[in-house]
């Protein structure tokens, strides 16, 4: 993959070039209008926008990581990643999917920071060993993580942190922290992180962002944990097809009971959605089949922070009581139903208030309604 | 053959309903969609105004979308367009309505809307494309001229 000038050709000319028509482009348009999770109406302003946007180069590291966000991204399918790397981004560094190793796999990223100063994207999935960690315990072709992040986005146009790992520390941040992981908001200060969580992340979030960047020249509206707000600005339960059952009362005891056959709400068996904000329900997974919930399993939570150490993935949704007295648990209550406030709320949190997690029951929720 | 297809797989759910019930349940949140069809189909009336749905945008559960499409049913028009892979584009027995349904070269869609207009948008030549007509024409009419005449 060798690094190419973003201002070769617009993203119009080279699918032109490749016979796609404009009722095909318009097309294009419509189903990425879908996955920025905007209105099939704003097609024709996506179309024109793309028409004349070029296409940014785009180096992907990976640190401490089990490549789940990639095997994600490679199961995109609206663009797919052929389209995505052909047509709407440059990939210029990627050591997983590029076909070059050792010198030059690391001169390609070279020549690409170099080719685009200040105007390329840096892509990251995995956490990272901080600047007081030991080096060696993940490193790049001999660079410790934290050398090569710091390295490459110090002329990027932004960054964008992709999966729980990069964008909260994940799983190899979990309780007791071994290598002293850090997530990518943590040690980059001085440029734009756009996190996109996610254990893994939707495949058609990661490309949406990305598409996003390159229609509108800048980065999407971010909530407080620096998510995009077109995809997490809404709770799994504000938006999970079993709500009406929640709001009747209905919930599924255990797995296999009347309840769960029939597809009542998954509360009680643990399912997090009134605290978690992603975009599963509606965008769904392995190209629109299905999402967890839809499958039978309670919601885990893997787009918030801390999801790994928060108590079990089975017990009801907790929410840390306050030392101040106030009662959390209204917050807690009103957020998951208005959205929004819980993410404000959870923020402020304190490992010392995770530690004092009390299970909400059924009844109580429902006395705050 | 592996042996993965001797497993008896039985699946199980309260929405799943004999594919010959001409009404399918669902879990009640294709209701919503169709009112908002409906005043769709008002505006559509009143001033001209067209909408699109984004159905894959929608919290269904199983069998929403199948009693959605269950009550619009299937009107007379039906079209196709090759352009990125198939477009199907199927008028529903509500005039006005039509289901267009997005795929890519792979079969897989891409997105599934619901049009509420006199014809959908993507049946009607691009602009740009009108505006190249005459002179795309005018060059098969004089293939021996390299610079075809000015449209007039």
């Amino acid at each position: 993959m060798a690094a190419r000038k973003p201002t070769e050709k617009t993203l119009g000319e080279s699918l032109r070039e490749r016979g796609v028509s404009r009722r095909g482009f318009l097309k294009f348009c419509a189903a990425t209008a879908s996955m920025m999770a905007l209105p099939p109406s704003m097609a024709p302003a996506i179309a024109a926008a793309l028409e004349k946007a070029k296409r940014p180069s785009v180096i992907w590291l990976s640190f401490q990581e089990c490549t789940g966000c990639t095997e994600s991204l490679t199961r995109s399918h609206a663009p797919t990643l052929e389209d995505l790397i052909l047509d709407v981004i440059s990939l210029d560094y990627h050591h997983t999917l590029q076909a070059a190793a050792g010198d030059a796999a690391e001169h390609a990223r070279e020549e690409a920071m170099a080719a685009n100063p200040g105007e390329y994207l840096v892509i990251v999935d995995g956490s990272i060993p901080g600047p007081k960690a030991n080096p060696g315990f993940s490193t790049v072709a001999g660079h410790s993580n934290y050398a090569m992040l710091m390295e490459t986005v110090e002329n990027a146009a932004a960054v964008i942190a992709v999966g729980s790992c990069a964008t909260f520390g994940g799983l190899p941040a979990a309780n007791p922290n071994p290598t002293g992981a850090m997530s990518v908001m943590d040690l980059v200060k001085n440029k734009p992180v756009i996190n996109v969580s996610g254990c893994p992340p939707i495949p058609m979030v990661i490309t949406g962002v990305i598409a996003h960047y390159l229609t509108f020249g800048r980065l999407p509206e971010l909530d407080a944990y620096n998510r995009p707000m077109a995809f997490y600005g809404q709770s799994i339960h504000d938006r999970c097809y079993r709500r009406p059952f929640y709001d009747r009362g209905l919930f599924a005891k255990t797995f296999d009971d009347e309840g769960a056959r029939l597809g009542w709400c998954l509360y009680e068996l643990g399912c997090k959605g009134p605290t978690t904000y992603n975009a599963c329900a509606t965008m769904r997974w392995n190209d629109g089949t299905s999402w967890p919930v839809e499958a039978g399993h309670p919601c885990l939570g893997c787009s918030e922070p801390k999801f790994w150490d928060a108590g079990g993935f089975y017990n009801a949704v907790s929410v840390p009581t306050s030392a101040s007295g106030m009662n959390v648990l209204a917050a807690g209550v009103l957020g998951a139903v208005v959205g929004g406030a819980v993410a404000v709320s959870a923020k402020k949190q304190t490992k010392a208030e995770v530690a004092h997690r009390q299970p909400v029951t059924v009844e109580e929720l429902e006395a705050k309604l | 053959m592996s042996l993965l297809d001797q497993i008896p797989v039985v699946v199980e759910s309260g929405s799943v309903v004999p594919e010959a019930d001409p009404h399918p349940q669902g879990y009640g949140n294709a209701e919503p969609v169709l009112h908002e069809v409906r005043h769709a189909l008002a505006r559509l009336i009143s001033t001209g105004e067209t909408t699109k749905i984004d159905l894959k945008a929608m919290p269904f559960g199983p069998g929403d979308l199948e009693h959605l499409l269950s009550v619009l049913g299937t009107g007379e028009v039906q079209a196709s367009i090759d352009a990125l892979g198939p477009t199907r584009v199927q008028e529903t027995a509500i005039p006005g309505v039509w289901l267009v349904d997005y795929l890519n070269s792979e079969a897989h869609r891409l997105a599934l809307h619901l049009e509420i207009a006199t014809v959908p948008e993507i049946l009607c030549p691009q602009p740009q494309d009108l505006n190249d007509a005459i002179a795309a024409l005018d060059a098969r009419l004089n293939p021996d001229q390299s610079d075809p005449p000015l449209a007039s």
